[in-house]
């Protein structure tokens, strides 16, 4: 953010040696200075290079054969090999795993806004003897390692798949049970996030709206609702990145092979690419993995590193 | 949902900050109340305790069974499954691994987070700008945030390839080559002793970038003309950024610390992609959270993974208390 200010700079070596002439070529500024500024200009470049690289390495990787990708890993690739792309999609699942990642997400993102929200909204702004008990009860799960509940998690939903008629919706290998947990798990940010955010809201357009003889309800869903649509809209697209992501939680949960999201796919595929010979097809199936959310950041990107920061801030 | 909720909703007595004025309105709506918080806790509070607090507290009594998961029965052992765990080499080479993550990661992460921010924000001294960002700053920021968004499932496959042996098109190798450093190739997930080393590079590489922009956030709420100020007293770049950036920013980087620390603790996803589940050559390169999935779901070791996860909810709280405690102390001397 380079803002330009009306005072010249003075450098280093020679503080404030006689007003310098705007417009002209700052004659402070001394060699030492120039490397100084030339050397951390190089640190950002270089920084810049080994954060794009290994990724345009992955999509260049992505249209080679595999013999080009064998013989030559650094060099470009003689044709484009869209070939990769069809065998990711389909010998190796990538487009099943897309789909399962698609179905869960919507699921489990839908479920986390609308009952955070419910939950951080009742907590907010009514007064009821246990509030406090309840609030630091989500709370107190930010600081939980996901990892001591895995065991406990895995078989109380294998045993929810033993009840009768819902069980088939609630056990293992369930696209609405892993979307139950990924809700779970992202209880505690959104309803700390969002009991703050509902506080902050006016309470002058509550009253009226009790005053005009809403209910509860409607003045939640109507009222309230679109006001908090700037922190719904952060807190989505947080929850979003999370859980498309997720690794572990599915690891658990989805043991079927036609069940696996799209993350736990990549590594299961990477794991047996080595068998395959078919390095390419993985690369490709990386780049799919990648292009969605790539496209989100692009598109959202003010608004992700906003919301993903003030997550720490808050 | 057919399934028992845990006490402590009771139920709601007054409204508290939205109070209507008028007495009119005010009964129909008390009424309502009762029905409204209820109805609107038990969903979240309902998913939540089944699925993440209940397993907490489970988690606690399994550690002290020696459960299989494959028989019905558990038999209560004490605190024999932590005494094993004392004894075994495997979980001592992983807990020395996670700190050296705890110690590496955030270190790395956050030097080069906080030397990053400061070129971006204030690194620049341009013709008649007493501070301003680098050239092409907003772009650094769009391109480091990036690995930040990545699934870490994502990052862990690339760098499995990034360093792999030539003969698997890794190119980290292929480069020393071509450049005449032969001599500096390594296996690297190939001998044991870089194994954990190559963790904390690819965390940190994909941790930085959320630094950078959380610092220059930080940064770009500094006053400017306190760096102004600084430029006519003649401070040097790397005083201004000792005396003025870093005390300015001290509060972030303290959070971000903690946060740091809660995440170098886990891992998971990069070594079980880049290592495999057993932790790579050697099981050298386990961290906990591996240890854990692999005894349960691996060995069948229930009750035993259990104990390596109270083990980690242990030191998580204890990373988290100390850091607090550390930190809060310093920002009393920076005042």
């Amino acid at each position: 953010m380079a803002k330009d200010l009306v005072t010249p700079p003075p450098t280093a070596q020679r503080p404030s040696a006689g007003g310098p002439a705007p417009g002209r070529r700052q004659p402070g500024v001394g060699i030492g200075a120039k490397a100084v500024g030339i050397l951390n200009g190089g640190f950002l470049l270089l920084w810049g290079l080994i954060t794009t690289l290994p990724l345009l390495w992955a999509i260049i990787s992505s249209f080679k054969t595999n013999g080009e990708f064998r013989t030559d890993p650094m060099g470009f690739p003689s044709g484009l090999e869209w070939d990769n792309f069809a065998r990711a999609w389909s010998a190796a699942n990538i487009g099943q795993y897309f789909l399962n990642s698609v179905i869960v997400v919507s699921m489990s993102l839908t479920m986390t806004m609308l009952f955070g929200a419910m939950g951080a909204y009742v907590l907010a702004r009514y007064d009821f003897p246990g509030n406090r008990i309840i609030y630091f009860g989500f709370v107190g799960g930010l600081v939980l390692p996901v990892f001591l509940a895995l065991v406990p998690m895995f078989f109380i939903v294998r045993n929810l798949g033993d009840l009768p008629f819902v069980g088939q919706f609630l056990g293992l290998n369930s696209y609405f049970s892993l979307a139950l947990v990924y809700t779970a798990f992202s209880m505690p940010f959104t309803v700390f996030f969002l009991t703050a955010f509902f506080r902050t809201l006016p309470t002058a357009v509550a009253e009226a709206g009790i005053v005009d003889g809403c209910s509860h309800f409607s003045l939640f869903f109507r009222v309230m609702l679109p006001m908090a649509k700037p922190g719904l809209i952060s807190l989505a697209l947080f929850n979003f990145l999370g859980h498309w992501n997720q690794y572990v939680l599915p690891l658990v949960i989805m043991q079927d092979s036609d069940k696996r999201v799209l993350a736990q796919g990549l590594g299961v595929l990477a794991a047996q690419t080595g068998f395959r010979a078919d390095w390419t097809a993985l690369f490709a199936g990386l780049v799919i993995a990648l292009l969605p959310v790539l496209i989100v950041y692009i598109l959202f990107q003010k608004r992700i590193q906003a919301g993903l920061t003030a997550g720490v801030l808050k | 949902m057919t399934l028992s909720t845990p006490a402590g909703r009771a139920p709601a007595k007054r409204a508290r900050p939205h109070r209507p004025q008028t007495r009119r309105a005010s009964d129909p709506m008390r009424r309502g109340k009762y029905l409204f918080i209820v109805t609107f806790l038990l969903p979240p509070v309902a998913v939540y305790a089944i699925y993440m607090l209940s397993p907490y507290l489970q988690a606690i009594y399994i550690s002290m069974t020696d459960w299989s998961g494959l028989t019905a029965t558990q038999n209560f052992i004490g605190f024999d499954n932590y005494v094993r765990m004392w004894n075994d080499d495997q979980i001592r080479t992983a807990l020395r691994n996670n700190l050296i993550l705890l110690v590496f990661v955030p270190v790395l992460t956050l030097a080069l987070g906080l030397f990053f921010a400061s070129m971006l924000n204030v690194g620049g001294r341009r013709r008649n700008a007493a501070v301003a960002g680098v050239r092409g700053s907003s772009i650094y920021r769009v391109v480091y945030f990036f690995p930040q968004v990545l699934s870490i499932a994502i990052v862990g496959v690339l760098f499995k390839y990034v360093f792999a042996p030539e003969s698997a098109g890794g190119i980290i190798n292929t480069f020393l080559s071509k450049i005449g450093l032969e001599s500096l190739t390594r296996l690297w997930l190939g001998e044991p002793r870089y194994l954990i080393w190559v963790v904390v590079l690819v965390m940190t590489w994909s941790f930085v970038g959320f630094y950078v922009v959380l610092f220059s956030a930080a940064m770009q709420s500094v006053p400017r003309d306190i760096y102004e100020a600084a430029l006519l007293d003649g401070a040097s770049r790397f005083t201004t950024f000792r005396k003025v950036t870093l005390p300015l920013v001290w509060d972030t980087v303290q959070v971000g610390w903690v946060y740091m620390a809660i995440q170098a603790m886990d891992g998971f996803a990069i070594v079980h992609i880049m290592l495999g589940v057993n932790g790579g050559v050697e099981g050298a390169g386990d961290v906990l959270g591996v240890a854990i999935y692999r005894e349960a779901f691996a060995s069948s070791r229930f009750g035993y993974a259990a104990a390596i996860g109270v083990l980690m909810l242990f030191l998580t709280m204890t990373i988290v208390v100390i850091f607090m405690r550390v930190l809060r102390r310093e920002r009393v001397e920076l005042g």
